[in-house]
C-alpha cells in the first residue's frame, strides 16, 4: 500500500513537470475581493466623467484660505513662480516663446485636479485634506483665471462639468505606437 | 556582416588619421638574476595586500572603496526631497546591466517602506471577479525574466535647452537603466480574474506617498508586461518598487508603476495628472502629444565623453556606448568623428536583446585634430535616431519629454571633451 501511494505521487510530479504543460500548471491563488473593490481605500481614482468623486462642496473664498496655509509655501502666494509647479496664470501662453503649463493653461480635465490634490497634496501630508477642502482648492485655482465663476460651488455634480480652456489641446499618439 | 564591420573599422582608423602601421611591438625581456648570497626580502618588495591576510567575509558585498565616486547623481526639489530623480552614472559603467544600487530613480514623493506581509495587489474593474493577491501567493506563480531597459520620459531633457549643458553623459542621459527583471506575466493574473470584453485600459496605482496612478492599454499588459518581484536576481530594491512593480518593456518609465497595489480594468483612460499635465509633449502649435508610450531608438557614446580627456596624442581610443529602442532590437550603430559628415558602423556586442541596452564599440585613432564624436542608432523597424535639428523641427522646442536626438562630444586639440550642438 505504501509503495503504491508513493508511485502515484511520482506519476503526479512527472505530469506537472513535463515541459508542454509546465507553463499552464499553476494554482490560482487570487482571493475574492469584492469587499475591497467596494471600499473607499481602493477607489481613489476619479475618472474624467467624475466617477469616484466623493460627496462634498467648496468655493473659491474658502479655497483661498486653504491655499495660503497649505499650498503657497511651495507654489507661491499667486500659485506661480515658486519651487513647485505653476498652477495659476499664463492662460494662452502655450504657443509663446515661454509657455507655462499651469492648471488653467494646460490641464484638460478638472477632475484630475481633484484626483491629484487628494492623493498627493500637500506633499508632506497626502490624504490629509477633507473632500470639502479639496473642492475648495479646486474652486480657488480654477476661478483665479476665470475658468469658473468666482462664486461657483464645486461638488461631485459641478466639478466634472467644468470646461477647461485647453480641453482640446491633446493629440493621442497611442495606438499608433504599438507594434 | 562581420567583414563589413572590419572593413569599416579599418577605414575609420585610417580616415581619422592612422598614419603609422601597427606592427607588433616586440622587445626582449630579461629575467633578473640574483647572486646566490643576495637575499631578496619579498615581503618588503611585494604589494602590501599580498603580505597580510585579507578582509573578512561580508553578508552583503559592497563596491571597492576606490570606486566610491561611482554614484547616482541626485537632483531633487529642496522643498520636497522625495520629489526628484537620481541619474545612473552611465559614463562610469561597462557592459549592459545596471547594478541595482545604481539603477536610476524617479520618485514623486519618496521611497515608501512597505511591509511585504501587509502588501496586497487588487485586480478589479471590468473583470468577472475582483481578486486580491498577497506576496506569499504571488511568489508561487510561474515566473519569467525579461532583460530590458526602463527609461524615464524626461530623460535627456536638458537637450531641449538653447545651450548645451556641460554635464557628464550619465548625469544628462542616465534616467535609463537596464536590468533583468523576474516576475509573473501580468496576463496570468488578469486572466485568472476574467477579462471583460469591454476592458481596453488598466488604471495602475502605486502604494507610495503620491499614490501614483496612470492608465495603461490592456493590450500591452496582455503582451509582454511583467509583475516584477526580482531585479537582477535579488528582490526589488525599495527605490525600484519593492515588493512589486510593473515592468513594461520598451515603454515610458512612468508606466512601469512601482509599489503596485491595484490594476483596475476600464473602457477609457482615466486622464490622471501624469497622463495629461505631465508626460505629454507640448508642440510649437500649442497642441500636446499624449499617450506617447514608446521610447524610440537612442544611443550615446559613454566613453570617451565629457569629464574624461584623451591623454595620448596621437593615441588609439576605444569608443564605447549604449544603444536601445523600445520597438525592438538595435541592428546598427554608426559612429562619426567629423560631426556627421561621414559614418562608420560600430561593432555591436552580443547578445543583442529586444528593448534592452546594446553595447557598441569601435577603436579610434586620434591624431590630435579637432573632432566631433557622435553615435546614431537604427532599430529593427528601420527607425533611425534623429539629429537634434530634425527632432526640434518635428516637435518644437518645448516638448520636454522624449528627447532622443544624437549626442555630440567635441574633442579639442588638447584632448578635452565638451558637449556641443549644431552638427
Amino acid at each position: 500500500m505504501f509503495m503504491v501511494s508513493k508511485f502515484l505521487i511520482l506519476v503526479g510530479l512527472l505530469f506537472v513537470l513535463s515541459p508542454s504543460s509546465a507553463k499552464d500548471e499553476f494554482q490560482p491563488l487570487g482571493q475574492k475581493a469584492q469587499h475591497l473593490s467596494n471600499s473607499p481605500q481602493w477607489n481613489l481614482s476619479i475618472s474624467a466623467t467624475g466617477e469616484g468623486l466623493p460627496k462634498g462642496q467648496g468655493n473659491a473664498i474658502q479655497g483661498a484660505k486653504i491655499f495660503a496655509n497649505q499650498c503657497a509655501a511651495c507654489h507661491g502666494p499667486q500659485g506661480i513662480g515658486a519651487s513647485a509647479e505653476p498652477l495659476i496664470g499664463e492662460v494662452g501662453s502655450l504657443t509663446s516663446e515661454y509657455p507655462e503649463k499651469t492648471v488653467n493653461s494646460y490641464w484638460p480635465y478638472a477632475t484630475s485636479l481633484f484626483d491629484y490634490i487628494r492623493r498627493a497634496m500637500p506633499i508632506d501630508a497626502p490624504f490629509s485634506l477633507s473632500a470639502d477642502e479639496v473642492y475648495s482648492l479646486c474652486a480657488y485655482i480654477l476661478s483665479s483665471d476665470g475658468t469658473i465663476k468666482e462664486g461657483l460651488e464645486l461638488n461631485e455634480e459641478t466639478l466634472p462639468q467644468v470646461k477647461m480652456p485647453n480641453r482640446d489641446g491633446f493629440i493621442a499618439i497611442y495606438p499608433d505606437t504599438l507594434e | 556582416m562581420s567583414a563589413k564591420i572590419i572593413e569599416g573599422r579599418r577605414q575609420f582608423l585610417h580616415k581619422t588619421g592612422l598614419g603609422v602601421a601597427l606592427t607588433g611591438l616586440t622587445s626582449s625581456i630579461s629575467l633578473p638574476v640574483l647572486a646566490s648570497s643576495e637575499k631578496l626580502n619579498l615581503a618588503n618588495s611585494l604589494p602590501e595586500w599580498m603580505t597580510v591576510p585579507g578582509g573578512e567575509f561580508k553578508n552583503y558585498g559592497q563596491p571597492s572603496p576606490h570606486e566610491q565616486r561611482v554614484i547616482r547623481w541626485i537632483s531633487a526639489n529642496s522643498a520636497a526631497p522625495g520629489n526628484g530623480v537620481s541619474w545612473t552614472p552611465l559614463h562610469d559603467l561597462q557592459g549592459t546591466i545596471t547594478p541595482n544600487g545604481l539603477h536610476y530613480e524617479r520618485h514623486h514623493n519618496g521611497v515608501p517602506q512597505i511591509d511585504p506581509a501587509q502588501h496586497l495587489l487588487l485586480i478589479d474593474g471590468l473583470v468577472k471577479q475582483s481578486l486580491s493577491f498577497d506576496m506569499k501567493s504571488l511568489l508561487r506563480y510561474p515566473m519569467e525574466s525579461r532583460t530590458c531597459f526602463i527609461e524615464c520620459g524626461g530623460n535627456s531633457n536638458s537637450g531641449w535647452r538653447t545651450n548645451p549643458t556641460q554635464t557628464q553623459a550619465g548625469y544628462a542621459h542616465g534616467l535609463v537603466s537596464n536590468a533583468e527583471w523576474t516576475g509573473i506575466p501580468v496576463k496570468l493574473l488578469l486572466q485568472e480574474a476574467g477579462i471583460d470584453p469591454n476592458a481596453k485600459w488598466v488604471i495602475a496605482e502605486g502604494a507610495d506617498g503620491a499614490a501614483l496612478n496612470i492608465s495603461i492599454p490592456l493590450e500591452k499588459l496582455l503582451d509582454d508586461a511583467l509583475l516584477a518581484i526580482y531585479q537582477n536576481g535579488e528582490r526589488l530594491r525599495p527605490e525600484n518598487g519593492y515588493p512589486l512593480r510593473l515592468v513594461l518593456p520598451g515603454w515610458e518609465g512612468i508606466l512601469n508603476v512601482k509599489w503596485l497595489r491595484q490594476l483596475r480594468l476600464t473602457d477609457t483612460p482615466l486622464m490622471s495628472r501624469d497622463e495629461t499635465a505631465q508626460y505629454t509633449e507640448l508642440q510649437a502649435d500649442g497642441k500636446a502629444r499624449q499617450f506617447t508610450f514608446m521610447m524610440e531608438a537612442k544611443s550615446l557614446i559613454t566613453s570617451p565623453s565629457l569629464g574624461m580627456m584623451l591623454p595620448d596624442n596621437p593615441g588609439i581610443y576605444q569608443i564605447s556606448g549604449l544603444a536601445w529602442s523600445g520597438r525592438g532590437k538595435i541592428i546598427r550603430v554608426e559612429i562619426s568623428a567629423d560631426g556627421g559628415d561621414s559614418w562608420v558602423d560600430a561593432e555591436l556586442q552580443g547578445p543583442i536583446l529586444a528593448k534592452a541596452f546594446t553595447r557598441f564599440n569601435l577603436p579610434w585613432q586620434w591624431q590630435g585634430d579637432y573632432a566631433i564624436l557622435q553615435s546614431r542608432a537604427t532599430d529593427e523597424t528601420g527607425y533611425v535616431q534623429p539629429s537634434r535639428e530634425a527632432l526640434i523641427e518635428n516637435r518644437g522646442k518645448h516638448g520636454f519629454f522624449h528627447y532622443n536626438a544624437i549626442v555630440s562630444w567635441e574633442i579639442t586639440e588638447q584632448g578635452d571633451i565638451n558637449h556641443v550642438y549644431g552638427f
